[in-house]
């Protein structure tokens, strides 16, 4: 079990959070000036790394609040957390 | 037509002689009661708005910087009252049973038009008290937040989950006593896990030490 | 005390059994003795049991190997005193309690039933406990590097965790003898053992477990520990570690010759521990046959206890054993030298002997390194693989680690105790100076290296046809050379792949020593080197544990939370059949005393479109939301406007997802100028309001609105029917009630029953009603006064079943029943609340994709089978021709299914390809035994015009 550390709360069980894909896909600004194409790229695609990914988590069991963490996809490691709004921090 | 008498009902009525018996089956290690009705206030509102902090500090009874807790997972006490922190711009005000409707006024007067809210969860969860040398051991059958004195300790709380209820837990003191407001739909399953968890104290190597060391603090 | 008879194979002194507490056991119907400290394994070879068991497939006679975890043939069925009960354990791993009664597992064992597990008829229940444990350093294993590491850990105020899998920390050490053996600090062994433990139990942030094995190591350090407690209960431990040190020593591995499996054949590191900790002579006459100075170790230790040993076979010295003799038990070796690719050459040799001491070399237990990712790497001088690449807070010491000496061990534990301490924020990092160690000089052959190694995996058979089939690899498994030779054979080269052809390391056991040995001989049949063909993933559970250790105290009643409302305990009274609505309790409907649940239901149904009928609602999630912005949030999350709604107003919404599929329905309703209460589905509350805050966290934190969960604050009472206004008349008499004072869709703050209440007038049924809503801890008292209220008008209580009927013949969907993610408000037939004008909101982009617009999307309609009787089962898939040819072409399915008194017939909902323009076609449910055919009608079947909303008039 993870062990995710939520930038209010500090180190929690991963079952305290949801999981919430892949971070920085915004919604988009006017959805009716994409294109089909746009639109799907939007709702279905997303990147599927080997290595550090930033992703975004809820600690819905706990502050319920939103944050991303950047987590390396294979050794699970968490290689920083930040709160939304936040740019992903460079990582070393 | 009126209910015959307003009576309220708290989720744990049906299980209060269960909990008592906790103490006495435990020589005292643990004792569990429900702490029912206490006034509980959910507030919501701007830590960087100062203005709008003094007033609702104010209204709670304390000075800005004192009422409401900027440190996540701690906890202002403010004579009955105390201010739980749930989120970056969330509180849990708690206070004696009946308080909640003042309070609620008070604060609702003080967030004027700022952005916030203020709801009166009263009825939302109910409380259980787990009080005693042993209380903490008893939690950790449930809780897998770390509840030693480095890591938590009186004054702090958590909104974590015990066994599978989601809880908000606050310790209030060092003897350790334990706050914990459940749902009151969860009250009965959590009540029964906890009650069942007591035999697992026994024969935990280091509970006669725990005890020991406890009493002494 | 008792006496020992001189024959016995019980040695007089020595050991860590207490021989003043003799203790009786039973092993296969028959009664034996042994003391408090044997393990069951000990004490069946103090007695002289050489059988414990057949082998699983060939039945091949089979008797113990090893002292610990790795034992792969003695596996036991055990009843406790007090009648609980084990169905699989190892002999070498059960301690010996007064009145354990003991047998050889058969075949492939037996799964035991349910209650036998829990104590049986007569006896007491297992208790199986849970624990969650925090701290800086985690120390595995409480041998000599254990103990080091945990010492050095514990003086720097870390919190330590210690856990050993026996009763007594010591490991390695515990068989060593006070005089004669290693002596550390100046001192026996186990003295200096016995000091690090006192200084550890005095230091307070130290928690030893004994009897504790780790059985898995996972991500960011969770490992979980299982510990015996009592005589047959357990605990299991959750412990989070900053730092972990794994101290877990090694396995001893066999050597494949023929006959290798014969009842006296034993590792000769157990044969030391039989000797040294127990007290045992595991034989009369022995063979030693080593590659490895711990050999010759065994040897002199056997020697010691006075067990003849009549040769030591040695391969450093180009000789070893080739075959054996003796059935059902060893009788006698016989030796061969070897040459340089180690096949047998030159005479056999004959040797008798009742034991035959194997050391074929250690293999690291690396199994909780490796779970934590660890990789490892093939080590040549010491032939064996040990720990590569460092794994991020956890470090190895001691023999896990490759170090195999004493001295070096624990200075290994005490370095990797302080360097973890450090890691975790205690000490300077710096190691305690280690102490001395003496190790007593062993007899040394001018001809081979102190400390060397012959890597010896196989010794073939001097027949070169000889196909190796009882050269035996994994004992528990009856798996051979032979079958590793038809899997290289075969072509096979990855060893998963091998492991899963041969069975070999799948068994109980885990392979702890087949594994390192099958893969190695394999790896020479392919002709690769050992290390470059490597091994297989290890993977928790490092032992079985039992499936009641693992659901702990959540079992029974207790094993997830039951929900109930307020109001349940009336409902039990009431004798209510409840059903379960994700964790809730709810109550499914009331039968009379004789009544059927579809007699129910009936009258239920008919109390509340004729008369009046109550239900408990209080499950709705409910959402408090503040702020200016509120109206403007709600127009974004729900397809339809709220932005407008007035104070005091209620408005039923649809929440879709951005994929333009329905997430969530519900009525909010506008309490003051900025704040509204939205309700949601009963199994929706929590994601509602994730998803909620999930938009107004990340993509709108501008907007000034905030939520908070009152799903609990209010216990929601539906009154509903045509006299629902006389009760609520009787009970709100100062509340204004004509349709004109209070239409439908608004709500009102009263004074009902004397206790201050919102009442909403909104329906989930198509009649007049009211939905009362009250603090919970009023909840009941409300209800009550409502059923006294309502007695001169009859008012029935319903549940689930009734409000399923009620909704389904006014073709109200119900989210997750009629929906399924894939549904869109358009399929529902309710384009009508997507609005066309109010700007963007989540989901309207995509009700624009090509796949949802297709014109033979499934939609929602009524179903009316020929048959007025026939009930279409739920699920059941529909067809147009159901003499069709297989697969058959399905074109929707039945989402709800009913019997309904309004209109005197059964019926459903479905979800059916073109739906909505094929009304009037039939279409076919094929089922196992009979296929149904139904009519396709418009979904609202019952007051299609919405007339009864305000009563009979």
């Amino acid at each position: 079990m993870l062990l995710i550390p939520c930038p209010w709360c500090g180190p929690r069980d991963e079952t305290e959070f949801h999981y919430g894909g892949q971070a920085h896909v915004a919604y988009p600004e006017d959805p009716d000036a994409l294109d089909d194409a746009a639109w799907a790229e939007y709702l279905f695609m997303r990147d599927n790394l080997r290595g550090p990914f930033a992703e975004r988590w809820s600690h819905s069991g706990g502050c319920r609040r939103w944050f991303n963490a950047v987590r390396d996809t294979v050794s699970h490691e968490m290689l920083a957390v930040y709160r939304m709004g936040e740019p992903r921090p460079e990582i070393p | 037509m009126t209910a015959s008498p307003a009576v309220r009902h708290s989720p744990l009525e049906s299980l209060g002689d269960a909990l008592a018996s906790a103490a006495p089956s435990t020589a005292g290690a643990v004792a569990l009661r429900e702490l029912p009705f206490l006034a509980q206030v959910d507030l919501r509102c701007d830590p960087s708005d100062s203005s709008v902090m003094r007033r609702v500090e104010a209204a709670l009874g304390g000075a800005l910087g004192t009422a409401l807790p900027i440190e996540p997972n701690t906890v202002a006490t403010l004579g009955d009252l105390a201010v739980l922190w749930l989120g970056p711009d969330e509180w849990l005000i708690v206070g004696s049973p009946d308080a909640e409707g003042a309070l609620e006024a008070r604060l609702r007067e003080a967030l004027g038009d700022a952005v916030g809210s203020v709801v009166d969860v009263s009825a939302n969860r109910t409380t259980i008290e787990v009080r005693g040398p042993a209380a903490r051991e008893l939690l950790a059958a449930a809780c897998s937040v770390d509840l030693h004195l480095r890591a938590f300790g009186p004054g702090r709380c958590a909104q974590t989950a015990l066994a599978r209820a989601a809880v908000i837990l606050h310790q209030t003191s060092d003897e350790p006593c334990y706050r914990i407001l459940v749902r009151p739909s969860f009250a009965t399953y959590l009540a029964r896990w906890l009650l069942d968890a007591l035999d697992g104290l026994e024969g935990l190597d280091d509970l006669e030490t725990a005890v020991r060391s406890e009493g002494r603090t | 005390m008792t006496a020992i008879p001189a024959t016995s194979r019980r040695l007089p002194t020595g050991g860590r059994i207490d021989r003043s507490s003799p203790i009786g056991f039973s092993f296969d119907g028959n009664d034996y003795s042994g003391f408090r400290g044997d393990t069951l394994a000990s004490a069946l070879l103090a007695n002289g049991v050489r059988v414990v068991g057949r082998s699983i497939y060939r039945g091949r006679p089979r008797g113990i190997v090893a002292a610990g975890a790795e034992e792969p043939n003695a596996l036991v069925e055990v009843t406790w005193p007090g009648g609980a009960s084990d169905p699989m354990l190892r002999a070498t791993q059960v301690e010996l309690v007064e009145g354990l009664r003991a047998r050889p597992l058969r075949g492939v064992g037996r799964l035991v039933a349910g209650g036998e597990a829990a104590g049986g008829a007569n006896g007491e229940a297992a208790v199986f406990d849970k624990r969650h444990a925090h701290c800086d350093v985690l120390v595995v294993g409480g041998g000599p590097a254990g103990l080091g590491a945990a010492l050095a850990a514990g003086r720097t105020g870390a919190r330590v965790i210690l856990v050993d899998e026996g009763p007594e920390l010591g490991g390695t050490l515990l068989a060593m003898p006070d005089d004669g053996g290693d002596r550390i600090a100046g001192g026996p062994a186990m003295a200096w053992a016995s000091g690090v433990v006192g200084q550890l139990r005095a230091l307070p942030e130290v928690r030893i477990l004994t009897r504790a094995t780790a059985v898995g190591h996972f991500d960011h350090n969770y490992v979980l520990v299982s510990e015996r407690r009592g005589v047959a209960d357990g605990r299991l431990w959750h412990v989070r570690a900053r730092e972990v040190v794994l101290a877990t020593g090694a396995h001893e591995r066999p050597i494949a010759f023929a006959d290798n499996d014969r009842p006296g054949i034993m590792l000769a590191g157990a044969v030391r521990t039989y000797v040294g900790r127990f007290a045992v002579r595991p034989g009369q006459r022995a063979v030693v046959f080593t590659t490895n100075d711990s050999g010759i170790a065994c040897a002199g230790e056997l020697a010691e206890a006075g067990v003849e040993v009549a040769t030591v076979v040695d391969a450093r010295m180009d000789v070893a054993v080739v075959g054996t003799a003796g059935e059902p038990t060893l009788t006698g070796v016989t030796i061969m030298a070897i040459d340089a690719d180690g096949r047998p050459t030159g005479h056999p040799r004959d040797v008798e002997c009742d034991l035959l001491a194997v050391a074929g070399g250690w293999n690291p237990a690396v199994h909780l390194y490796s779970q934590a990712r660890g990789t490892l790497r093939y080590d040549e001088r010491l032939a064996c693989f040990v720990p590569g690449a460092t794994v991020r807070g956890v470090q190895t010491a001691g023999a896990c680690h490759g170090t195999f000496g004493l001295a070096e061990g624990i200075a290994e534990g005490l370095a990797a105790g302080a360097a973890a301490a450090r890691a975790a924020g205690f000490g300077d990092g710096k190691a305690p100076r280690a102490p001395s160690v003496d190790t007593p000089l062993l007899p040394a052959d001018p001809d081979v290296a102190p400390g060397s190694i012959a890597p010896l995996w196989l010794v073939p058979a001097p027949d070169p046809d000889a196909e190796g089939s009882t050269h035996f690899v994994d004992l528990e498994r009856d798996a051979t050379v032979a079958d590793l030779s038809r899997a290289v054979g075969a072509g096979l080269r990855s060893m998963e792949h091998v492991k899963r052809f041969t069975t070999v390391g799948t068994a109980s056991d885990q392979g702890k020593t087949s594994g390192v040995l099958g893969s190695a001989i394999a790896a020479s049949l392919m002709g690769r080197p050992v290390g470059e063909a490597g091994l297989t993933t290890y993977r928790p559970p490092y032992v079985p544990v039992s499936f009641a250790l693992l659901a702990g105290r959540d079992r029974g009643e207790l094993h997830d939370p039951v929900r109930t409302t307020a109001i349940h305990p009336w409902h039990v009274a009431r004798g209510a059949v409840f059903e379960d609505v994700g964790q809730w309790k709810r109550a499914r409907y009331y039968p009379l005393p004789g009544e059927s649940m579809e007699e129910s239901v009936l009258r239920e149904c008919a109390a509340a479109r004729h008369g009046v009928a109550v239900m408990d609602a209080s499950t709705l999630g409910k959402i408090d939301l503040q702020g200016p912005d509120a109206g403007e949030f709600l127009n974004r999350v729900y397809t339809n406007a709220f932005a407008k709604l007035p104070v005091g107003s209620c408005r039923y919404g649809v929440m879709c997802r951005p994929d333009g599929m329905v997430f969530d329905d519900g009525v909010t309703s506008r309490l003051a100028e900025d704040r509204f209460l939205m309700t949601t589905t009963t199994g929706n509350a929590a994601p509602v309001l994730d998803h909620l805050e999930e938009w107004l966290q990340t993509e709108w934190p501008t907007l000034r609105v905030r939520t908070t969960s009152v799903t609990e604050q209010w216990a929601t009472i539906a009154v509903v029917g045509p006299r629902s206004r006389d009760v609520l008349r009787a009970l709100a008499p100062d509340l204004a009630l004509a349709p004109e004072d209070f239409p439908f869709m608004t709500w009102r703050g009263a004074e009902v029953a004397g206790l201050r209440a919102r009442v909403f007038r909104i329906s989930f049924s198509g009649e007049l009603a009211y939905e009362i809503n009250v603090p919970t801890w009023h909840g009941l008292a409300m209800w009550e006064a409502v059923i006294e209220a309502g007695a001169p008008s009859g008012i029935t209580p319903y549940g689930t079943e009734t409000m399923h009927v009620l909704r389904a013949e006014k073709g109200y969907p119900i989210v997750g029943q009629e929906t399924d993610g894939t549904v869109t408000p358009q399929d529902l037939g309710m384009d009508w609340i997507v609005s066309k004008t109010k700007g963007d909101f989540i989901g309207r982009r995509s009700h624009r994709r090509p796949d949802t617009g297709r014109p033979d999307r499934k939609q929602l309609v009524g179903l009316l089978p020929l048959e007025p009787d026939d009930l279409l089962p739920e699920g059941a898939q529909l067809v147009d021709d159901p003499d069709g040819p297989l697969p058959m072409r399905m074109v929707g399915h039945v989402t709800s299914s009913y019997r309904s008194a309004a209109v005197g017939r059964t019926f459903a909902l479905g979800l059916v390809r073109r739906g909505r323009e094929r009304v009037g076609e039939v279409v076919h449910a094929p089922l196992v035994d009979r296929t149904i055919a139904a009519t396709i009608a418009p979904s609202v079947l019952y007051d299609p015009d919405n007339l009864r909303r305000d009563g009979d008039g």
